[in-house]
Protein backbone atom coordinates (compact mmCIF):
# COMPACT_ATOMS: atom_id res chain seq x y z
CA UNK A 1 0.00 0.00 0.00
CA UNK A 2 2.72 2.31 0.66
CA UNK A 3 4.84 1.44 -2.21
CA UNK A 4 1.37 2.36 -4.25
CA UNK A 5 1.51 5.82 -2.54
CA UNK A 6 4.92 6.30 -3.13
CA UNK A 7 4.58 5.43 -6.69
CA UNK A 8 1.62 7.36 -7.22
CA UNK A 9 3.04 10.21 -5.71
CA UNK A 10 6.42 10.11 -8.06
CA UNK A 11 4.50 9.38 -10.91
CA UNK A 12 2.32 12.81 -10.58
CA UNK A 13 4.72 15.12 -12.06
CA UNK A 14 5.12 13.11 -15.12
CA UNK A 15 1.50 12.19 -15.64
CA UNK A 16 0.39 15.86 -15.52
CA UNK A 17 3.49 16.78 -17.80
CA UNK A 18 2.12 14.33 -20.28
CA UNK A 19 -1.72 15.28 -19.87
CA UNK A 20 -0.29 18.97 -20.56
CA UNK A 21 1.36 18.30 -23.66
CA UNK A 22 -1.26 16.15 -24.89
CA UNK A 23 -3.75 18.61 -24.46
CA UNK A 24 -2.08 21.71 -25.97
CA UNK A 25 -1.36 18.85 -28.69
CA UNK A 26 -5.05 18.34 -29.10
CA UNK A 27 -5.63 21.93 -29.30
CA UNK A 28 -3.02 22.55 -31.68
CA UNK A 29 -0.84 24.52 -29.32
CA UNK A 30 2.35 22.94 -30.94
CA UNK A 31 2.69 22.37 -34.59
CA UNK A 32 2.36 17.99 -34.96
CA UNK A 33 5.54 18.13 -37.09
CA UNK A 34 7.61 20.27 -34.59
CA UNK A 35 6.44 18.52 -31.50
CA UNK A 36 4.14 15.66 -32.14
CA UNK A 37 2.14 14.47 -29.39
CA UNK A 38 2.42 11.88 -26.77
CA UNK A 39 0.23 9.23 -28.23
CA UNK A 40 1.78 10.16 -31.87
CA UNK A 41 5.13 9.09 -30.17
CA UNK A 42 4.09 6.24 -28.31
CA UNK A 43 2.36 4.76 -31.27
CA UNK A 44 5.63 5.64 -33.16
CA UNK A 45 7.78 3.76 -30.69
CA UNK A 46 5.45 0.71 -30.69
CA UNK A 47 5.88 0.59 -34.41
CA UNK A 48 9.25 0.67 -34.17
CA UNK A 49 9.87 -1.90 -31.54
CA UNK A 50 7.52 -4.09 -33.49
CA UNK A 51 9.59 -6.31 -36.48
CA UNK A 52 9.37 -4.26 -39.46
CA UNK A 53 9.31 -7.35 -41.70
CA UNK A 54 6.52 -10.22 -41.58
CA UNK A 55 7.96 -14.09 -39.99
CA UNK A 56 9.84 -15.38 -42.86
CA UNK A 57 9.91 -19.41 -43.29
CA UNK A 58 12.02 -20.90 -41.02
CA UNK A 59 12.69 -17.82 -38.52
CA UNK A 60 11.89 -18.41 -35.12
CA UNK A 61 9.07 -16.58 -33.40
CA UNK A 62 11.30 -15.09 -31.05
CA UNK A 63 13.99 -14.01 -33.62
CA UNK A 64 11.20 -12.29 -35.61
CA UNK A 65 9.75 -10.55 -32.28
CA UNK A 66 13.24 -9.43 -31.14
CA UNK A 67 14.24 -7.77 -34.88
CA UNK A 68 12.66 -5.05 -34.92
CA UNK A 69 14.47 -1.59 -35.38
CA UNK A 70 14.29 -0.42 -32.05
CA UNK A 71 15.93 -3.54 -30.19
CA UNK A 72 18.37 -3.86 -32.87
CA UNK A 73 19.50 0.01 -32.54
CA UNK A 74 19.44 -0.85 -28.80
CA UNK A 75 21.53 -3.96 -29.06
CA UNK A 76 23.97 -1.96 -31.58
CA UNK A 77 24.65 0.87 -29.03
CA UNK A 78 24.76 -1.47 -25.57
CA UNK A 79 27.16 -3.49 -27.77
CA UNK A 80 29.10 -0.58 -28.55
CA UNK A 81 29.50 0.52 -24.79
CA UNK A 82 30.30 -2.26 -23.28
CA UNK A 83 33.14 -2.90 -25.51
CA UNK A 84 34.38 0.66 -25.72
CA UNK A 85 34.25 0.10 -21.77
CA UNK A 86 35.88 -2.89 -21.46
CA UNK A 87 38.47 -1.91 -23.19
CA UNK A 88 38.80 1.75 -21.27
CA UNK A 89 38.15 0.06 -18.25
CA UNK A 90 40.55 -2.48 -18.88
CA UNK A 91 43.71 -0.85 -19.66
CA UNK A 92 42.50 1.77 -16.80
CA UNK A 93 42.56 -0.50 -14.09
CA UNK A 94 45.72 -2.45 -14.12
CA UNK A 95 47.46 1.06 -14.85
CA UNK A 96 45.62 2.58 -11.76
CA UNK A 97 46.76 0.04 -9.69
CA UNK A 98 50.23 0.59 -10.82
CA UNK A 99 50.26 4.26 -10.19
CA UNK A 100 48.32 4.68 -7.56
CA UNK A 101 51.06 1.70 -5.33
CA UNK A 102 53.75 3.33 -6.68
CA UNK A 103 54.69 6.84 -6.53
CA UNK A 104 58.08 5.90 -9.08
CA UNK A 105 55.42 4.92 -11.95
CA UNK A 106 52.91 7.63 -11.26
CA UNK A 107 55.42 10.21 -11.37
CA UNK A 108 56.06 8.74 -15.10
CA UNK A 109 52.49 8.68 -16.16
CA UNK A 110 50.98 11.52 -14.17
CA UNK A 111 52.83 14.27 -16.78
CA UNK A 112 50.66 12.63 -20.11
CA UNK A 113 47.31 11.82 -17.93
CA UNK A 114 47.29 15.34 -17.45
CA UNK A 115 47.38 16.75 -20.32
CA UNK A 116 45.47 14.18 -22.08
CA UNK A 117 42.50 14.21 -19.29
CA UNK A 118 40.92 17.43 -20.07
CA UNK A 119 40.83 16.99 -23.62
CA UNK A 120 37.06 15.55 -24.14
CA UNK A 121 36.34 12.37 -26.06
CA UNK A 122 34.47 14.37 -28.55
CA UNK A 123 37.50 16.29 -29.53
CA UNK A 124 39.27 12.87 -30.69
CA UNK A 125 36.05 12.37 -33.33
CA UNK A 126 38.46 13.36 -36.09
CA UNK A 127 41.23 11.55 -35.34
CA UNK A 128 39.23 8.71 -34.91
CA UNK A 129 37.98 8.60 -37.84
CA UNK A 130 41.11 9.07 -39.55
CA UNK A 131 42.90 6.29 -37.89
CA UNK A 132 40.37 3.43 -37.49
CA UNK A 133 37.67 4.91 -40.83
CA UNK A 134 33.94 4.11 -39.99
CA UNK A 135 31.95 1.38 -38.23
CA UNK A 136 32.46 0.17 -34.88
CA UNK A 137 36.18 0.69 -34.38
CA UNK A 138 35.96 4.15 -33.92
CA UNK A 139 33.35 4.49 -31.50
CA UNK A 140 35.21 1.81 -29.61
CA UNK A 141 38.13 4.27 -29.40
CA UNK A 142 35.64 7.11 -28.70
CA UNK A 143 34.11 5.26 -26.16
CA UNK A 144 37.09 3.44 -24.31
CA UNK A 145 38.64 7.36 -24.04
CA UNK A 146 35.68 8.28 -21.91
CA UNK A 147 35.49 5.77 -19.45
CA UNK A 148 39.45 5.01 -19.27
CA UNK A 149 39.85 8.30 -17.12
CA UNK A 150 37.22 8.22 -14.82
CA UNK A 151 38.23 4.91 -13.75
CA UNK A 152 42.23 5.34 -13.84
CA UNK A 153 41.71 8.50 -11.21
CA UNK A 154 39.19 6.51 -8.95
CA UNK A 155 41.74 3.42 -8.94
CA UNK A 156 44.64 5.66 -8.25
CA UNK A 157 42.53 7.78 -5.58
CA UNK A 158 41.17 4.35 -4.43
CA UNK A 159 44.53 2.73 -3.94
CA UNK A 160 46.06 5.69 -2.13
CA UNK A 161 43.76 5.24 0.54
CA UNK A 162 44.05 1.68 1.26
CA UNK A 163 44.57 1.71 5.04
CA UNK A 164 47.84 1.00 6.18
CA UNK A 165 46.91 -1.44 8.36
CA UNK A 166 45.72 -3.54 5.96
CA UNK A 167 48.76 -4.26 4.33
CA UNK A 168 50.50 -4.57 7.70
CA UNK A 169 48.34 -7.08 8.46
CA UNK A 170 48.69 -8.88 5.45
CA UNK A 171 52.77 -8.70 5.30
CA UNK A 172 52.36 -10.23 9.05
CA UNK A 173 50.31 -13.36 7.22
CA UNK A 174 53.25 -14.01 4.45
CA UNK A 175 51.20 -12.77 1.10
CA UNK A 176 53.73 -12.29 -1.62
CA UNK A 177 53.64 -9.11 -3.99
CA UNK A 178 50.81 -10.52 -6.22
CA UNK A 179 48.56 -11.52 -3.59
CA UNK A 180 49.26 -7.91 -1.71
CA UNK A 181 47.51 -6.54 -5.59
CA UNK A 182 44.81 -9.05 -5.92
CA UNK A 183 43.73 -10.00 -2.36
CA UNK A 184 44.10 -6.81 -0.48
CA UNK A 185 44.94 -3.96 -2.66
CA UNK A 186 42.41 -4.64 -5.35
CA UNK A 187 39.58 -5.23 -2.91
CA UNK A 188 39.76 -2.84 -0.65
CA UNK A 189 39.53 -0.13 -3.24
CA UNK A 190 36.34 -1.69 -4.93
CA UNK A 191 34.62 1.01 -3.35
CA UNK A 192 36.41 3.50 -5.12
CA UNK A 193 36.73 1.83 -8.35
CA UNK A 194 33.06 0.67 -8.79
CA UNK A 195 32.35 4.89 -8.38
CA UNK A 196 34.69 5.56 -11.16
CA UNK A 197 32.98 2.89 -13.03
CA UNK A 198 29.44 4.51 -12.70
CA UNK A 199 30.71 7.69 -13.80
CA UNK A 200 33.00 5.60 -16.61
CA UNK A 201 30.02 3.72 -18.09
CA UNK A 202 27.80 7.84 -17.85
CA UNK A 203 30.60 8.63 -19.85
CA UNK A 204 30.80 5.74 -22.34
CA UNK A 205 26.78 6.31 -23.07
CA UNK A 206 27.21 9.99 -23.82
CA UNK A 207 30.17 9.06 -25.87
CA UNK A 208 28.58 6.27 -27.91
CA UNK A 209 25.44 8.11 -28.77
CA UNK A 210 27.84 10.96 -30.04
CA UNK A 211 29.57 8.82 -32.08
CA UNK A 212 26.97 7.18 -33.91
CA UNK A 213 26.03 9.91 -35.16
CA UNK A 214 29.34 10.00 -37.57
CA UNK A 215 30.69 6.73 -38.14
CA UNK A 216 28.19 3.94 -38.47
CA UNK A 217 24.97 3.09 -39.36
CA UNK A 218 23.15 1.81 -36.88
CA UNK A 219 22.12 2.33 -33.22
CA UNK A 220 20.39 5.00 -31.06
CA UNK A 221 22.21 7.55 -31.83
CA UNK A 222 22.13 6.87 -35.63
CA UNK A 223 18.43 6.63 -35.21
CA UNK A 224 17.59 9.50 -34.35
CA UNK A 225 19.52 11.50 -36.32
CA UNK A 226 18.53 9.63 -39.72
CA UNK A 227 14.89 10.59 -38.37
CA UNK A 228 15.80 14.41 -38.09
CA UNK A 229 16.53 14.07 -42.11
CA UNK A 230 13.00 12.80 -42.45
CA UNK A 231 11.49 15.41 -39.79
CA UNK A 232 10.19 12.20 -38.17
CA UNK A 233 10.39 14.33 -34.83
CA UNK A 234 7.82 11.46 -33.08
CA UNK A 235 10.58 9.23 -34.04
CA UNK A 236 13.46 11.26 -32.50
CA UNK A 237 11.58 11.49 -29.34
CA UNK A 238 10.95 7.97 -29.20
CA UNK A 239 14.28 7.36 -29.88
CA UNK A 240 15.70 9.24 -26.85
CA UNK A 241 13.09 8.05 -24.59
CA UNK A 242 14.50 4.72 -25.84
CA UNK A 243 18.38 6.21 -24.39
CA UNK A 244 16.72 7.12 -21.38
CA UNK A 245 15.57 3.59 -21.00
CA UNK A 246 18.76 2.15 -21.86
CA UNK A 247 20.54 4.59 -19.43
CA UNK A 248 18.33 3.26 -16.62
CA UNK A 249 18.87 0.13 -17.34
CA UNK A 250 22.50 0.35 -17.81
CA UNK A 251 22.70 2.44 -14.30
CA UNK A 252 20.65 0.02 -12.77
CA UNK A 253 22.46 -3.34 -13.72
CA UNK A 254 25.96 -1.43 -12.45
CA UNK A 255 24.12 -0.63 -9.10
CA UNK A 256 23.03 -4.00 -8.02
CA UNK A 257 26.62 -5.01 -9.05
CA UNK A 258 27.66 -2.56 -6.69
CA UNK A 259 25.54 -3.78 -4.46
CA UNK A 260 26.94 -7.11 -4.88
CA UNK A 261 30.48 -6.46 -5.06
CA UNK A 262 30.31 -3.72 -2.02
CA UNK A 263 27.85 -6.12 0.42
CA UNK A 264 31.23 -5.92 3.23
CA UNK A 265 31.01 -2.53 2.84
CA UNK A 266 29.98 -0.61 5.84
CA UNK A 267 28.53 2.64 3.99
CA UNK A 268 25.83 0.14 2.30
CA UNK A 269 22.50 -0.95 4.25
CA UNK A 270 20.01 -2.86 2.05
CA UNK B 1 63.78 -23.08 20.47
CA UNK B 2 61.63 -20.09 19.86
CA UNK B 3 63.03 -17.69 22.20
CA UNK B 4 63.08 -13.87 21.15
CA UNK B 5 66.34 -12.37 21.74
CA UNK B 6 66.02 -8.46 22.14
CA UNK B 7 69.69 -6.81 22.31
CA UNK B 8 70.65 -3.33 22.93
CA UNK B 9 67.88 -1.98 20.39
CA UNK B 10 67.13 1.39 20.40
CA UNK B 11 64.35 3.53 17.95
CA UNK B 12 64.91 6.66 17.02
CA UNK B 13 62.32 8.50 15.05
CA UNK B 14 63.05 11.76 13.03
CA UNK B 15 60.48 14.54 13.14
CA UNK B 16 60.26 18.01 11.75
CA UNK B 17 60.71 18.88 15.80
CA UNK B 18 63.50 16.91 16.18
CA UNK B 19 64.98 13.27 17.11
CA UNK B 20 62.39 11.18 19.51
CA UNK B 21 64.49 8.53 21.14
CA UNK B 22 61.19 5.70 21.49
CA UNK B 23 63.66 3.05 22.67
CA UNK B 24 67.32 3.06 24.29
CA UNK B 25 68.88 0.11 25.74
CA UNK B 26 66.56 -2.73 25.73
CA UNK B 27 67.84 -6.23 26.04
CA UNK B 28 65.40 -8.92 27.16
CA UNK B 29 65.75 -12.37 26.47
CA UNK B 30 61.96 -13.80 26.18
CA UNK B 31 61.78 -17.72 26.69
CA UNK B 32 59.71 -20.50 24.52
CA UNK B 33 56.33 -20.65 26.17
CA UNK B 34 56.32 -17.25 28.30
CA UNK B 35 53.80 -15.39 28.25
CA UNK B 36 55.09 -11.53 28.38
CA UNK B 37 53.30 -8.58 29.51
CA UNK B 38 54.98 -4.65 28.18
CA UNK B 39 53.44 -2.12 30.36
CA UNK B 40 53.52 1.15 30.73
CA UNK B 41 51.99 4.68 30.18
CA UNK B 42 50.88 5.88 27.02
CA UNK B 43 53.84 6.84 24.32
CA UNK B 44 56.78 4.75 26.13
CA UNK B 45 57.49 2.74 22.97
CA UNK B 46 55.96 -0.49 23.69
CA UNK B 47 54.22 -0.44 20.06
CA UNK B 48 57.58 0.53 19.13
CA UNK B 49 59.04 -2.68 20.26
CA UNK B 50 55.99 -4.70 19.52
CA UNK B 51 56.55 -3.35 15.98
CA UNK B 52 60.30 -4.14 15.89
CA UNK B 53 59.99 -7.54 16.95
CA UNK B 54 56.98 -8.16 13.96
CA UNK B 55 59.54 -6.67 11.86
CA UNK B 56 57.41 -3.74 10.79
CA UNK B 57 60.29 -0.98 11.54
CA UNK B 58 63.52 -2.56 12.42
CA UNK B 59 65.45 -0.83 14.44
CA UNK B 60 67.61 1.98 14.38
CA UNK B 61 70.51 0.45 16.27
CA UNK B 62 70.83 -3.14 18.41
CA UNK B 63 69.14 -6.45 16.66
CA UNK B 64 66.34 -9.19 17.10
CA UNK B 65 66.92 -12.54 16.97
CA UNK B 66 64.66 -15.23 16.79
CA UNK B 67 66.00 -18.84 15.90
CA UNK B 68 69.49 -17.51 15.35
CA UNK B 69 68.18 -15.18 12.77
CA UNK B 70 68.25 -11.61 13.11
CA UNK B 71 64.33 -10.03 12.22
CA UNK B 72 64.44 -7.94 9.13
CA UNK B 73 60.69 -8.17 7.93
CA UNK B 74 57.34 -9.36 8.71
CA UNK B 75 56.46 -12.92 8.80
CA UNK B 76 53.97 -15.44 9.65
CA UNK B 77 56.46 -17.29 12.23
CA UNK B 78 55.02 -13.80 14.15
CA UNK B 79 51.57 -13.54 14.09
CA UNK B 80 50.28 -9.88 14.85
CA UNK B 81 46.69 -9.75 16.83
CA UNK B 82 46.53 -5.52 16.27
CA UNK B 83 44.70 -2.99 18.14
CA UNK B 84 42.78 -1.98 15.41
CA UNK B 85 41.87 -5.72 14.97
CA UNK B 86 42.63 -5.43 11.17
CA UNK B 87 40.07 -7.55 9.85
CA UNK B 88 39.60 -7.54 6.22
CA UNK B 89 36.25 -6.28 6.06
CA UNK B 90 35.52 -7.83 1.91
CA UNK B 91 36.18 -10.82 3.74
CA UNK B 92 33.89 -13.45 5.50
CA UNK B 93 35.04 -14.22 9.26
CA UNK B 94 35.80 -17.49 7.76
CA UNK B 95 37.76 -16.44 4.72
CA UNK B 96 39.80 -13.76 7.11
CA UNK B 97 40.78 -16.73 9.33
CA UNK B 98 41.07 -18.90 6.16
CA UNK B 99 43.66 -16.44 4.48
CA UNK B 100 47.32 -16.91 6.19
CA UNK B 101 46.45 -20.78 5.16
CA UNK B 102 45.70 -20.08 1.78
CA UNK B 103 48.69 -17.79 1.25
CA UNK B 104 50.49 -20.98 2.42
CA UNK B 105 48.92 -23.29 -0.24
CA UNK B 106 47.68 -25.35 2.50
CA UNK B 107 44.92 -27.61 1.32
CA UNK B 108 41.21 -26.75 0.83
CA UNK B 109 40.33 -29.52 3.18
CA UNK B 110 43.01 -29.34 6.08
CA UNK B 111 41.89 -25.28 5.47
CA UNK B 112 38.69 -26.33 6.50
CA UNK B 113 39.48 -28.21 9.37
CA UNK B 114 41.12 -25.40 11.11
CA UNK B 115 38.87 -22.45 10.26
CA UNK B 116 36.45 -24.75 12.15
CA UNK B 117 38.44 -25.58 15.02
CA UNK B 118 39.25 -22.54 15.54
CA UNK B 119 35.11 -21.37 15.34
CA UNK B 120 34.50 -23.86 17.89
CA UNK B 121 37.33 -22.14 20.04
CA UNK B 122 36.43 -19.31 19.92
CA UNK B 123 32.31 -19.63 19.75
CA UNK B 124 32.28 -17.72 16.19
CA UNK B 125 30.47 -20.97 14.78
CA UNK B 126 27.10 -19.37 13.42
CA UNK B 127 29.18 -16.27 12.64
CA UNK B 128 31.20 -17.81 9.61
CA UNK B 129 29.72 -16.42 6.57
CA UNK B 130 29.32 -12.86 8.23
CA UNK B 131 31.46 -10.00 7.17
CA UNK B 132 33.31 -8.08 10.12
CA UNK B 133 30.78 -4.55 9.77
CA UNK B 134 28.16 -7.42 11.61
CA UNK B 135 30.20 -7.87 14.46
CA UNK B 136 30.65 -6.67 18.03
CA UNK B 137 34.19 -5.42 18.94
CA UNK B 138 34.44 -8.37 21.06
CA UNK B 139 33.45 -10.39 17.75
CA UNK B 140 35.97 -9.04 15.78
CA UNK B 141 38.44 -9.13 18.45
CA UNK B 142 38.00 -12.96 18.04
CA UNK B 143 38.57 -13.44 14.79
CA UNK B 144 41.41 -11.09 14.72
CA UNK B 145 42.96 -13.52 17.27
CA UNK B 146 41.43 -16.87 15.64
CA UNK B 147 43.50 -15.32 12.22
CA UNK B 148 46.66 -15.38 14.14
CA UNK B 149 46.20 -19.08 15.96
CA UNK B 150 45.20 -20.59 12.20
CA UNK B 151 48.94 -19.86 11.43
CA UNK B 152 49.85 -21.62 14.24
CA UNK B 153 52.90 -19.44 14.35
CA UNK B 154 55.34 -19.83 18.01
CA UNK B 155 55.21 -16.91 18.83
CA UNK B 156 52.39 -14.37 19.01
CA UNK B 157 52.30 -10.49 19.09
CA UNK B 158 49.43 -8.33 20.75
CA UNK B 159 48.91 -5.16 20.81
CA UNK B 160 46.70 -4.07 23.35
CA UNK B 161 43.91 -6.27 22.15
CA UNK B 162 41.54 -6.04 24.85
CA UNK B 163 41.68 -2.61 25.06
CA UNK B 164 38.46 -1.72 23.27
CA UNK B 165 36.33 -4.13 25.54
CA UNK B 166 33.99 -3.80 28.00
CA UNK B 167 35.36 -4.99 31.50
CA UNK B 168 33.29 -8.32 30.57
CA UNK B 169 34.12 -9.12 27.31
CA UNK B 170 37.83 -8.76 28.44
CA UNK B 171 37.99 -11.01 31.04
CA UNK B 172 36.33 -13.83 29.03
CA UNK B 173 38.86 -12.97 26.13
CA UNK B 174 41.44 -12.87 28.91
CA UNK B 175 40.64 -16.31 30.12
CA UNK B 176 40.40 -17.69 26.68
CA UNK B 177 43.47 -16.60 25.25
CA UNK B 178 45.09 -17.94 28.85
CA UNK B 179 43.49 -22.00 27.79
CA UNK B 180 44.35 -21.62 24.41
CA UNK B 181 48.23 -20.64 25.65
CA UNK B 182 47.90 -23.39 27.94
CA UNK B 183 47.28 -25.58 25.16
CA UNK B 184 49.56 -24.71 22.27
CA UNK B 185 52.34 -23.34 24.57
CA UNK B 186 52.94 -20.03 22.23
CA UNK B 187 55.37 -17.41 23.11
CA UNK B 188 53.09 -14.44 23.70
CA UNK B 189 54.27 -10.68 23.24
CA UNK B 190 51.40 -8.91 24.87
CA UNK B 191 51.31 -5.43 25.15
CA UNK B 192 48.87 -3.65 27.98
CA UNK B 193 48.43 -0.35 29.63
CA UNK B 194 46.56 -2.08 31.93
CA UNK B 195 48.06 -3.37 35.17
CA UNK B 196 45.50 -5.24 36.17
CA UNK B 197 45.38 -7.42 33.23
CA UNK B 198 49.48 -7.95 32.81
CA UNK B 199 49.28 -9.42 36.30
CA UNK B 200 46.05 -11.46 35.80
CA UNK B 201 47.95 -12.61 32.48
CA UNK B 202 51.68 -12.85 32.33
CA UNK B 203 54.60 -14.84 33.31
CA UNK B 204 56.49 -12.15 33.84
CA UNK B 205 56.14 -8.16 33.32
CA UNK B 206 58.02 -5.60 31.89
CA UNK B 207 57.75 -1.94 32.62
CA UNK B 208 59.03 0.72 30.27
CA UNK B 209 60.23 3.99 31.13
CA UNK B 210 58.98 7.05 29.13
CA UNK B 211 60.85 8.90 26.84
CA UNK B 212 63.19 6.89 26.27
CA UNK B 213 61.74 3.70 26.29
CA UNK B 214 64.06 1.80 28.81
CA UNK B 215 62.88 -1.32 30.84
CA UNK B 216 62.16 -0.03 34.35
CA UNK B 217 60.82 -2.82 36.10
CA UNK B 218 61.30 -7.25 34.86
CA UNK B 219 58.97 -8.49 36.87
CA UNK B 220 58.25 -12.18 37.64
CA UNK B 221 55.11 -13.51 38.74
CA UNK B 222 54.79 -16.80 40.41
CA UNK B 223 50.92 -16.77 41.35
CA UNK B 224 48.99 -19.62 40.36
CA UNK B 225 46.40 -19.71 37.46
CA UNK B 226 43.48 -18.41 37.55
CA UNK B 227 44.78 -15.56 39.45
CA UNK B 228 42.23 -13.95 41.85
CA UNK B 229 41.94 -10.14 41.38
CA UNK B 230 41.06 -9.43 44.76
CA UNK B 231 43.61 -11.59 46.16
CA UNK B 232 46.32 -10.33 48.52
CA UNK B 233 49.11 -11.03 46.74
CA UNK B 234 47.60 -9.71 43.53
CA UNK B 235 47.08 -6.27 44.83
CA UNK B 236 50.30 -5.96 46.45
CA UNK B 237 51.82 -6.26 43.07
CA UNK B 238 49.04 -4.30 41.53
CA UNK B 239 49.74 -1.35 44.08
CA UNK B 240 53.52 -1.78 43.57
CA UNK B 241 53.20 -1.80 39.36
CA UNK B 242 51.24 1.07 39.74
CA UNK B 243 53.75 3.11 41.60
CA UNK B 244 56.17 2.64 39.14
CA UNK B 245 53.69 3.15 36.18
CA UNK B 246 52.58 6.41 37.88
CA UNK B 247 56.36 7.48 38.27
CA UNK B 248 56.39 7.48 34.44
CA UNK B 249 52.69 8.64 33.98
CA UNK B 250 54.41 11.61 35.42
CA UNK B 251 57.15 11.97 33.45
CA UNK B 252 54.74 11.61 30.53
CA UNK B 253 52.44 14.82 32.18
CA UNK B 254 55.29 16.75 32.66
CA UNK B 255 55.95 16.44 29.32
CA UNK B 256 52.60 17.43 28.01
CA UNK B 257 53.00 20.27 30.00
CA UNK B 258 56.09 21.38 28.61
CA UNK B 259 55.17 21.27 25.14
CA UNK B 260 52.15 23.19 25.93
CA UNK B 261 54.18 25.91 27.01
CA UNK B 262 56.33 25.63 23.87
CA UNK B 263 53.06 25.96 21.87
N1 LIG C 1 56.39 6.94 13.09
C1 LIG C 1 56.73 7.73 14.14
N2 LIG C 1 57.32 8.92 13.93
C2 LIG C 1 57.66 9.71 14.95
N3 LIG C 1 57.48 9.40 16.24
C3 LIG C 1 56.90 8.24 16.52
C4 LIG C 1 56.49 7.34 15.49
N4 LIG C 1 55.93 6.25 16.07
C5 LIG C 1 56.01 6.46 17.39
N5 LIG C 1 56.59 7.64 17.68
C6 LIG C 1 56.86 8.17 19.01
O1 LIG C 1 57.53 7.19 19.74
C7 LIG C 1 57.01 7.10 21.05
C8 LIG C 1 56.56 5.71 21.34
O2 LIG C 1 55.40 5.42 20.58
P1 LIG C 1 54.59 4.08 20.71
O3 LIG C 1 53.51 4.11 19.69
O4 LIG C 1 55.53 2.93 20.66
O5 LIG C 1 53.97 4.23 22.16
P2 LIG C 1 53.04 3.22 22.96
O6 LIG C 1 53.76 2.87 24.20
O7 LIG C 1 52.61 2.11 22.08
O8 LIG C 1 51.81 4.15 23.32
P3 LIG C 1 50.23 3.80 23.37
O9 LIG C 1 50.00 3.11 24.68
O10 LIG C 1 49.59 5.13 23.34
O11 LIG C 1 49.92 2.95 22.20
C9 LIG C 1 55.90 8.10 21.17
O12 LIG C 1 56.39 9.20 21.87
C10 LIG C 1 55.57 8.47 19.75
O13 LIG C 1 55.24 9.83 19.67
MG1 LIG D 1 50.70 1.52 21.16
Amino acid sequence: MQKLKDFAHGALVPVLLLLLWEAGSRFGLFSAVLLPSPTAVAIKWWAYLLPMQPQEAGQSTLAWMLSGELLHDAYSSLYRVIAGFIIGAGLALPLGLLMGASPRIYDLFNPLMQILRPIPPIAYIPLAILWFGLGNPPSFFLIAIGAFFPVLMNTIAGVRQVDGIFLRAARNLGVNQWTMFTRVILPAATPYILAGVRIGIGTAFIVVIVSEMIAVNDGLGFRILEAREFMWSDKIIAGMITIGLLGLAIDTAVSRLNNHLLRWHRGLEH
Amino acid sequence: MNEILINNVEKVFKTPGGNVVALKDINLTIKEGEFVCLLGPSGCGKSTLLNAVAGFQPPSAGEIVIEGKKILAPGPDRGMVFQEYALFPWMTVGQNIAFGLEIQKKEKAEIDLTVNQLLDLLHLKDFRDRFPKDLSGGMRQRVAIARVLALDSPIMLMDEPFGALDALTRRNLQDELLRIWEKLGKTILFVTHSIEESIYLADRIVVMTYRPGTVKRDQYVDMPRPRDPSSAAFNDLKRELGRLVMEEQQRHANDELKLAAVD
